[in-house]
């Protein structure tokens, strides 16, 4: 029987945790994302399964918990909003660079610095293109309803394990906030020792014995060399990211004529927005990223030689654009449209603004 | 009589603890963090613990103490080890958990992250080097840096209009309820050297009862940073740092 709740999307992000067999939680308040840790207390999973939750003194400190939850093979998560995650990105560069396997969840507000806390999508190349220092990238999750807030809190971690990577969700202050009827996960259990010893004993913290040589987690290579070589396999993994792991969805596409591309909440946005162009006699579909990294490339190239112009809809200055133009390369018009510091567009903005920047441009 | 006749084990006065790797260490003649590994090594192999140890390595000299102790480790960002101590030991509450944290890396850019482990009362060991400067990049000014004291960063010593005064940590985190055992430790000396191992072997013995966080500060030298000769720096440990930084038990 399976489970149907109504919830909000950051409700569901704690309750998928505690049902996908999550370890531990590391968090700190920020608005609009506040309620995955309050859910967490409330439904108290260390009385139940031996989940971990603990709120952290910044959100530096909760990252910084998650690469050592990580670096013990344990399933370990954080969430937070905008200004967090820029706190956080210190840690998130070593979790990388150390290969360990998380998922951190932000639901983004509207920036620059303390912004606003209304939603927004201005986050996006601080999550695709990587966000702190060094060459590193997080395999990037867009949920655009509260049933994909669900589905990928365990997608997230089979990623971040499958691959040893980090896993963002990124979603927005719309998606965390919005109740949606959402069908729960199956209950995991947490893995046990000998699991984590057989899936990630070659590398986890779990304390040497005497079958193996002591383990250590770090980032840190003197030896430029080697430092090369290292940073030479984190693209190989990349590649193969790209090759196996690229998520989107189709909407109206067969026959289009336009393509308007969005992720997240402007993606709804966007369907409604197409099918009243629709009703206008435009033939318009919608390509939804399901990934944000990797990014679907390749089937925005194939639409790029069959269709007449594409339409990033995005709440932020113009940031996935970039991504659809080079993908594009070029043969087509690409144009960007969005609402900016908390404000949302309705879908008769973007038909308006897809009438003047692509179809009506002579 | 041969050298090797002499060399069997019931003539054995001192060995290097099976726990300290083979590696040479990277740490200058006369630093204080050779003689420490030693006794953190020892006190593990004593305890029989070594399976159920997890070590959180910092920022700063001992950035690289995980070549030298075969234990598991995690190198953590710079100051941050206390939070990714708290994880560990939390998520694996049957380990032993300590952080190895220099001055900089533990009572300046990782602060908020000792004071609020010790808060919580984590149930870990840290282990505190305070040789008033940071060694690593080169002696520049440390939170605990001495007033007056030279460093490439207050060339003309400190100055507490210019620069704060240096901050007794420890005796900060003593007063916090969630430490068990905070104390204050040296290396100069064998005597010294003997009691320090006795303190470390307390915290370690303390946090195996999960009774809070045990804290053991080690008032340390760092010659090259200090510009002095080993011996000249331990002279000028006694004479500077100990007045400012008293050794001995503040707590439990």
């Amino acid at each position: 029987m399976a489970d149907y709740k109504l919830m909000k999307g950051n409700e569901v992000i704690a309750e998928a945790a505690i049902r996908c067999g999550c370890d531990g939680y590391f968090g700190y308040p920020i608005t609009p994302q506040s309620e995955v840790m309050e859910t967490l207390m409330l439904k108290k999973p260390w009385e139940d399964t031996g989940m971990v939750v603990l709120q952290a003194e910044s959100e530096v400190a909760a990252i910084n918990m998650v690469y050592g939850g990580a670096g013990c093979g344990k399933k370990v998560m954080t969430s937070s909003s905008s200004p967090g995650i820029s706190l956080k990105q210190e840690g998130i560069t070593y979790i990388a660079g150390a290969e360990l396997p998380c998922l951190i969840v932000n639901v983004v507000r509207g920036g620059p610095g303390l912004g606003t806390i209304q939603p927004a999508q201005s986050d996006y190349f601080q999550a695709v293109k990587g966000g702190g220092h060094g060459d590193y990238h997080l395999i990037v999750l867009a949920p655009a309803s509260v049933q994909e807030m669900n589905d990928f809190v365990g997608l997230g971690f089979d990623l971040a394990f499958k691959y040893l990577n980090p896993v963002m969700i990124l979603s927005d202050g719309v998606i965390g906030q919005m109740m949606e009827k959402v069908k729960l996960s199956e209950v995991k259990p947490r893995w046990t020792e000998a699991e984590i010893k057989k899936m990630s004993g070659s590398w986890a913290t779990t304390g040497k014995t005497a079958d193996r040589d002591y383990n250590v987690i770090t980032s840190l290579e003197l030896d430029s060399a080697k430092q090369e070589q290292f940073n030479h396999k984190l693209i190989a993994k990349y590649n193969t990211i790209k090759e196996n792991e690229v998520r989107y969805e189709m909407i109206d596409c067969e026959d289009a004529e336009y393509i308007i591309v969005a992720y997240g909440s402007s993606s709804r946005i966007s369907q409604k927005a197409i099918t009243l162009c629709r009703e206008k006699g435009y033939k318009v579909g919608l390509l939804r990223p399901i990934t944000l990294y990797p990014y679907p490339t390749k089937i925005i190239q194939e639409l790029a030689t069959r269709v007449k112009g594409f339409l990033s809809v995005e709440m932020s200055a113009g940031q996935m654009v970039e991504d659809v133009r080079l993908a594009v390369n070029g043969k087509v018009p690409v144009e960007h449209y969005g609402r900016l510091g908390g404000m949302i567009p309705t879908p008769n903005e973007v038909v308006k603004a897809i009438e003047e920047k692509i179809i009506n441009v002579k | 009589m041969e050298v090797k006749d002499i060399i069997k084990p019931e003539n054995l006065v001192y060995k290097k603890p099976s726990l300290l790797t083979d590696n040479v260490t990277h740490y200058c003649p006369g630093c204080s963090h050779g003689v420490v590994h030693k006794l953190v090594a020892e006190v593990i192999e004593e305890m029989g613990i070594q399976e159920k140890t997890i070590a959180v390595s910092p920022v700063g000299c001992a950035v690289l103490a995980y070549n030298y102790i075969s234990v598991d480790w995690q190198e953590a960002a710079h100051g941050r080890a206390p939070a990714v101590a708290t994880a560990i030991k939390r998520l694996m509450p049957e380990k032993y958990v300590f952080t190895y944290q220099g001055d900089g890396d533990l009572a300046s850019i990782g602060a908020a992250e000792i004071i609020h482990a010790c808060n919580r009362g984590e149930n870990i060991v840290v282990i505190f080097i305070n040789n008033a400067i940071y060694g690593m990049t080169g002696g520049q000014m440390a939170p605990t840096t001495l007033v007056g004291m030279k460093t490439a960063t207050s060339p003309y010593g400190r100055d507490v209009k210019l620069n704060g005064h240096p901050l007794k940590i420890t005796e900060l985190i003593a007063q916090l309820p969630g430490t068990e055992f905070v104390t204050r430790q040296a290396v100069h000396t064998p005597a010294a050297v003997r009691k320090c191992k006795r303190a470390i072997l307390k915290a370690f013995q303390n946090v195996g009862k999960n009774t809070g966080t045990q804290f053991v500060e080690v008032v340390s030298t760092c010659n090259s940073g200090w510009k002095l000769s080993p011996v000249k720096s331990n002279e000028w440990m006694v004479e500077n740092m100990f007045p400012f930084y008293p050794l001995g038990d503040l707590k439990g």
